[in-house]
């Protein structure tokens, strides 16, 4: 029976990658549901899986078995052109390294994803400027990303993952780059996103103060689930 | 994602990195620019030939002592005695395509006006000189027939040697001495210009043909016949009555060979043009041997500028960029930088023709069509050379792209 408020159900995710002539067991049968509105962490050593998982997640990838339903479709089985879209429209990334365009504004990094879907340069000009008023930027739009310190480049990458509305937010190892002091601002970010905009949230981080704003943490093993704590 | 919004996501990628567009454009802007260059300078000195061949007449035949294949150099065929005067005559009377004749004899003398001394070339010529070499007189008059058949020692200037010996005062009526015989001076022929730039045509004297054969080369032949044909269509049956009537004329068996030979200006002017063509083919070609090589830097540049920006098309295609955007992209990147190089390629080559055309003197001469084709040809080069970097930037792994370094 599909609860309605579920937003994402794996189910038995497997992903084997050859390398060469050896075969690695990246996910070996992963089993969950987010709801939407959830804050979760999903931790675990280097090797674990995590990365392979918040790519599947992200549809970024497609896992080699089984099933993957996003907001009740499944998705494990789309083609790239479909799991393109599905970035577009629902989902949005934030990474360790922000991965922002060089030589290029806040604005025009926000405005990214509303390139490859139709929306007018006025809108796509307002959504930005909504977006980057959200995460404490209004007035620094114009900036350069050279012009902007770590945590302002960080912002802008969320920005840029909240630009779409996207029903789910991916952050990988999000407060990596950055010293304490921005990364708890960063983390405050997330937690009002979460809380206010009820946006679901899956960070992937080995660092506990980065768990700790969460509902619940996954600890992952070898490809497995090995462990789920509530906060 | 529509046409108009992707060429602007290109020009500002390629804005971002001015140098390196520059630098890649750097192929195609020579490569364009040479063509035009090359092409407009070929063209240039055709249409100089063109207009100079159109002055002296396309209907315009040289007869010439001397088999073809015994053709002595230009204007000497002094070592051939078998032309006459009479031979002129039958010329005219029985070829109808034959509009005018005027028989020719040459040589070089001391001209001498008081304490002015001039080496110059005197021609020997008929009446009918002018209005054969479409050369007027500017001063005074022409010798007429009847001063002709009497061999009457009369001259008509040059305009250069009038300005050596005269030097701007009034010559007509004056007696110069032409290898020490008193000639009357009667007329100064219009200005000409050089022609070809090795010799000056202004530089001569004309005298009766009649006078030359008598007073000065002691001969009775003539070395040449200049001709008009009645019209240009006519002037290829002119050839051919021509050398009908000189064969019997020199009672040349059936099927022994000419001891003359007739030119046709036409075909001479046809022939140059055809060669002038081939040389601005020839040129053509070298210079888009090197829009080929500007096309394959295009490319080169392009597959680095794709792996320089692996991340960034990791990041596009994270937030929902599909194959056909990224192909899209950097096609039409390649496809701009090329056709922006093939405009200032363009310029640079109208620039450099007009450049040349003064410091050189040579005439130029851009084509409206080679600028339509430059420009086609630079968008092609952009679609093919731009096609293998685009293809393979949007086959990218995203997620590897996201991980590359």
């Amino acid at each position: 029976m599909e609860s309605n408020n579920n937003l994402i159900r794996l189910e038995d995710l497997k992903k084997i990658y050859k390398v060469g002539e050896t075969q690695v067991n990246a996910l070996s049968g992963v089993s969950y549901n987010i709801k939407e509105g959830d804050l979760v962490a999903i931790m675990g050593p280097s090797g674990s899986g995590k990365s392979t998982l918040m790519n599947i997640i992200g549809c970024l990838d497609r896992p080699t078995e089984g099933k993957y339903f996003l907001e009740g479709e499944e998705v494990s089985t789309l083609d790239k052109n479909k799991l393109a879209r599905i970035r577009n429209k629902k989902i949005g990334f934030v990474f360790q390294t922000f991965n922002l365009l060089a030589r290029t504004t806040a604005l025009e990094n926000t405005e990214l994803p509303l390139l490859y879907s139709s929306t007018s340069k006025k809108e796509m000009m307002e959504m930005a400027y909504e977006s980057l008023a959200i995460v404490g930027l209004k007035g620094r739009e114009l900036h350069k990303t050279n012009q902007l310190s770590g945590g302002e480049q960080q912002r802008v990458a969320i920005a840029r993952s909240l630009v779409n509305n996207p029903s789910l937010l991916l952050a990988d190892e999000p407060t990596g780059n950055l010293d304490s002091k921005t990364g708890k601002e960063i983390m405050e970010i997330f937690k009002k996103l979460n809380s206010e905009k009820k946006i679901t949230i899956i960070l992937v981080t080995h660092d506990s103060e980065v768990a700790q704003i969460t509902h619940r943490r996954i600890y992952l093993k070898d490809g497995q689930i090995i462990k789920e704590e509530q906060n | 994602m529509n046409i108009l919004r992707t060429i602007r996501v290109a020009l500002r990628a390629l804005f971002r990195n001015k140098m390196r567009s520059l630098l890649t454009a750097l192929g195609i802007i020579i490569g364009v620019g040479a063509v035009i260059a090359t092409v407009s300078i070929g063209q240039g000195a055709k249409r100089e030939v063109e207009k100079r061949f159109d002055a002296m007449g396309t209907n315009l035949l040289f007869v010439r002592p001397g088999s073809r294949s015994f053709r002595g150099r230009h204007g000497g065929g002094g070592t051939y005695v078998n032309l006459m005067p009479g031979d002129a005559k039958a010329i005219l009377e029985k070829c109808d395509a034959v509009q005018y004749i005027s028989p020719s004899v040459s040589t070089r003398a001391q001209v001498v006006y008081g304490n002015k001394n001039w080496n110059t070339s005197i021609y020997g010529v008929s009446d009918k000189y002018p209005d054969i070499r479409k050369w007027a007189v500017e001063d005074g008059i022409f010798f007429d027939e009847n001063q002709v058949r009497a061999g009457q020692k009369v001259a008509v200037l040059g305009s250069e040697v009038n300005e050596n010996l005269f030097e701007g005062a009034d010559s007509i009526g004056q007696i110069i001495r032409i290898k020490k015989i008193p000639f009357s001076v009667i007329g100064v022929l219009e200005e000409k210009g050089e022609s070809g730039g090795w010799f000056n045509r202004d530089d001569q004297i004309v005298i009766p043909y009649t006078t030359a054969q008598r007073r000065l080369l002691g001969i009775i032949h003539i070395q040449s016949i200049d001709i008009s044909a009645v019209s240009m269509e006519r002037t290829t049956e002119a050839v051919e009555q021509i050398e009908e009537v000189l064969r019997i004329q020199h009672k040349i068996a059936p099927g022994a060979e000419d001891d003359f030979n007739v030119s046709n200006m036409a075909e001479i002017a046809e022939g140059a043009a055809e060669s002038r063509d081939v040389l601005i083919f020839l040129l053509g070609g070298i210079a888009c041997v090197s829009l080929l090589v500007g096309g394959i830097g295009i490319m080169n540049i392009m597959l680095v500028s794709v792996t320089e920006r692996i991340r960034e098309i990791g990041i596009r295609m994270s937030v929902g960029a599909r194959e056909k955007d990224i192909l899209f992209q950097f096609l039409l990147e390649a496809i701009v930088l090329s056709v922006l190089g093939g405009v200032l390629g363009i310029l640079l080559g109208v620039g450099a023709s007009r450049l040349i055309s003064i410091i050189a003197g040579w005439q130029t001469l851009v084509s409206n069509f080679s600028v339509v084709v430059a420009f086609f040809f630079s968008g092609i080069v952009g679609i093919v050379f731009g096609f293998f970097p685009a293809f393979k930037a949007s086959k990218l792994d995203p997620i590897d792209a996201l991980r590359y370094e």
